[in-house]
């Protein structure tokens, strides 16, 4: 059905259909509106025996959903920045549990210096979790990958973040399609767990493991990860074939063919790049874009095959590893390996700085002209940095 | 595409005036997007919501640069931010005040525009009457479908239906209707 909805109110509506019957959260901007819409849900009544469980932080949060998954329970939370921090221990226990448990992270600064705006480092610095990691470009794509983060999630016993960038997606209002709940049942089967905490038939999980097998339950938890890299292509087929409209997926190359430049990206800023692609492809630029969807576990091949052609390729990311550089970029050299296109990092849009087209062109045209440094800061305000770092050199 | 501009301070709802907008183009079959210029909620505090509409899907997700139409929700808000940057050569102005837009000293600014394309509505006073409280942001989404034609008054009555309930929605859709009356019956200011 049609609607012209909040992006969070979407989310909520598409969790709702997927049936949990635990959600647990605490709330922070920009996730907040998200988990409120699914409390008034519950409360109404729609989704039967559903708990909705108020938690004191982010910590509880997790943890009621690792309780509620390991008895066998579809279990969601959502959260934010700080917040996923907050939850970082209990993140890597839901992984290494091996718990199907399904979070929206409305992507949003880490401070300090405090900030509620969007960016993505709060998603990078739980890349290492052992959960896999979507990234919505549009709302209509943000409802849907939580259709498809549950049954990606319980095929592979793995717990699935779908990240969202906070305000640009979670408050803006546009045209979503709210799946039908029929085909929300044939797609999604109900859950059925593979082995349940149960005090009639009681099992251990989560037991000490020594030096002599850790290697070996960390290395089979990587392969488990990889698998979803055929899973992902492959219910994003199925999700195509019977909802009509594409979503998830590994990547999604923009006009590609024959592209000398390419503007690999993560999110929502992929649809403002797809405006400068269209525009400067008018003007005769060979560019295209690349749209990395599924960035945990990261797909080297097809990030490899869709880029190998290009003389160049532009990665424009919403974090900063300070220190290093762009994740992203990090991640893409790697896929490249060596004899490769130039892979240059533009830094773009931290703490809410708004991307737009003609910053993005900016940028392009100089990866183009040879000019762009390896690591570039867009729309960044030199001067202030300038003086910055002379007053620290005087002192 | 049509890129739609509204500024206001916290509480005066330009946040959902926009939201409203897009529900209104939307109702007409059409591609909307609405979001605010995010940032912490403080009531009186200048805030800043977008409306992009257009026949095909908006994949745009930079603030409104270049804008159509620009509203402005108090008129105070003229001596503290550019209400005016990046407003099209034939693009439309509509003011909440009770002055004249050369009482305001907006004379050469609208000198700059298409004949007709600014308009000054007193939406306060227009929603004290039909609502009770002088709260302008759906007065003057009535004033935009007269003063654009960006969407019809039919289309925004709806959209004030589905968003409210009971003296909240006949207030609004009162206002509503009143400011589109009023900026209708005039062909120029």
């Amino acid at each position: 059905m049609l609607k012209q909805i909040e992006g969070s109110r979407a989310i909520a509506e598409a969790v709702a259909l997927c049936r949990p019957e635990v959600i647990c959260a605490y709330p922070i901007t920009p996730q907040t509106h998200i988990v409120e819409d699914l409390s008034e849900i519950v409360k109404a009544g729609d989704l039967g025996r559903c708990a909705f469980i108020n938690v004191e932080s982010e910590f509880a949060a997790m943890s009621v959903a690792i309780g509620a998954s390991a008895t066998g329970a579809r279990a969601y939370t959502a959260t934010s920045s700080q917040g996923l921090l907050y939850m970082t221990e209990a993140l890597y226990s839901a992984a290494g549990l091996g718990l199907p448990i399904v979070m929206t992270l409305g992507t949003r600064a880490i401070g300090a210096p405090i900030n509620i705006w969007n960016d993505h480092s709060d998603a990078m610095a739980l890349r290492d979790a052992g959960w896999v990691q979507l990234f919505a470009e549009s709302n209509q794509e943000a409802a849907d990958l939580h259709v498809i983060a549950f049954r990606l999630a319980e095929e592979l016993s793995v717990p699935v973040m779908v990240c969202v960038d906070g305000f640009v997606l979670t408050h803006a209002f546009e045209r979503v399609d709210i799946p039908a709940q029929a085909d929300v049942d044939a797609f999604l089967p109900p859950f059925e767990p593979r082995e349940v905490l149960d005090p009639a038939a009681p099992i251990t999980i989560g037991a000490l493991v020594g030096p002599e097998a850790f290697a070996e339950v960390k290395v089979l938890a990587h392969h488990k990860l990889l698998r979803s890299l055929d899973c992902i292509p492959a219910l994003a087929a199925a999700f195509a074939a019977r909802f009509g409209r594409a979503a998830g997926g590994l990547v999604r190359p923009y006009r590609t063919e024959g592209a000398e430049t390419i503007v690999v990206a993560l999110g929502s800023v992929n649809g403002t790049i797809q405006e400068v692609v269209d525009a400067m492809r008018a003007d005769g630029h060979a560019i295209g874009s690349l749209d990395v969807c599924t960035f945990r576990p990261f797909p080297f091949a097809a990030v490899r095959r869709a880029l190998m052609r290009a003389s160049r390729v532009v990665v424009l990311e919403k974090n900063l590893s300070v220190g290093m550089g762009g994740v992203l970029a990090t991640d893409v050299r790697e896929a490249l390996g060596v004899d490769a296109p130039a892979v240059y990092t533009v830094v773009a849009g931290l703490g809410g700085r708004a991307i737009t087209r003609a910053s993005v062109r900016a940028a392009v045209e100089k990866a183009q002209a040879g000019t762009l440094e390896a690591l570039h800061f867009l729309d960044l305000d030199r001067r202030v940095v300038a003086r910055e770092l002379a007053h620290e050199v005087a002192r | 595409m049509l890129q739609v501009r509204i500024h206001g301070r916290g509480g005066q709802g330009a946040v959902t005036a926009a939201e409203l907008l897009s529900v209104a183009a939307f109702l007409e079959g059409k591609h909307a997007q609405a979001f605010p210029s995010f940032g912490p909620e403080r009531s009186g505090a200048p805030v800043v919501a977008f409306c992009r509409i257009d026949s095909k899907p908006i994949r745009l997700h930079e603030p409104v640069v270049e804008a159509d139409a620009v509203v402005v929700q108090d008129a105070t808000l003229l001596h503290c931010v550019d209400v005016f940057q990046g407003l099209l050569p034939d693009g439309f102005v509509l003011l909440n005040s009770g002055k004249s837009l050369e009482g305001l000293g907006l004379a050469q600014i609208v000198s700059l525009l298409s004949p007709g394309h600014a308009r000054v509505l007193d939406a306060s006073a227009v929603a004290r009457r039909c609502l009770g409280k002088p709260l302008p942001n759906v007065a003057l989404l009535g004033a935009v479908a007269a003063l654009t034609a960006a969407v019809g008054i039919d289309a925004v009555v709806e959209a004030i239906g589905a968003r409210f309930r009971g003296t909240a929605r006949e207030g609004n859709v009162a206002a509503a209707r009143a400011a589109y009356d009023l900026v209708a019956g005039a062909a120029s200011c």
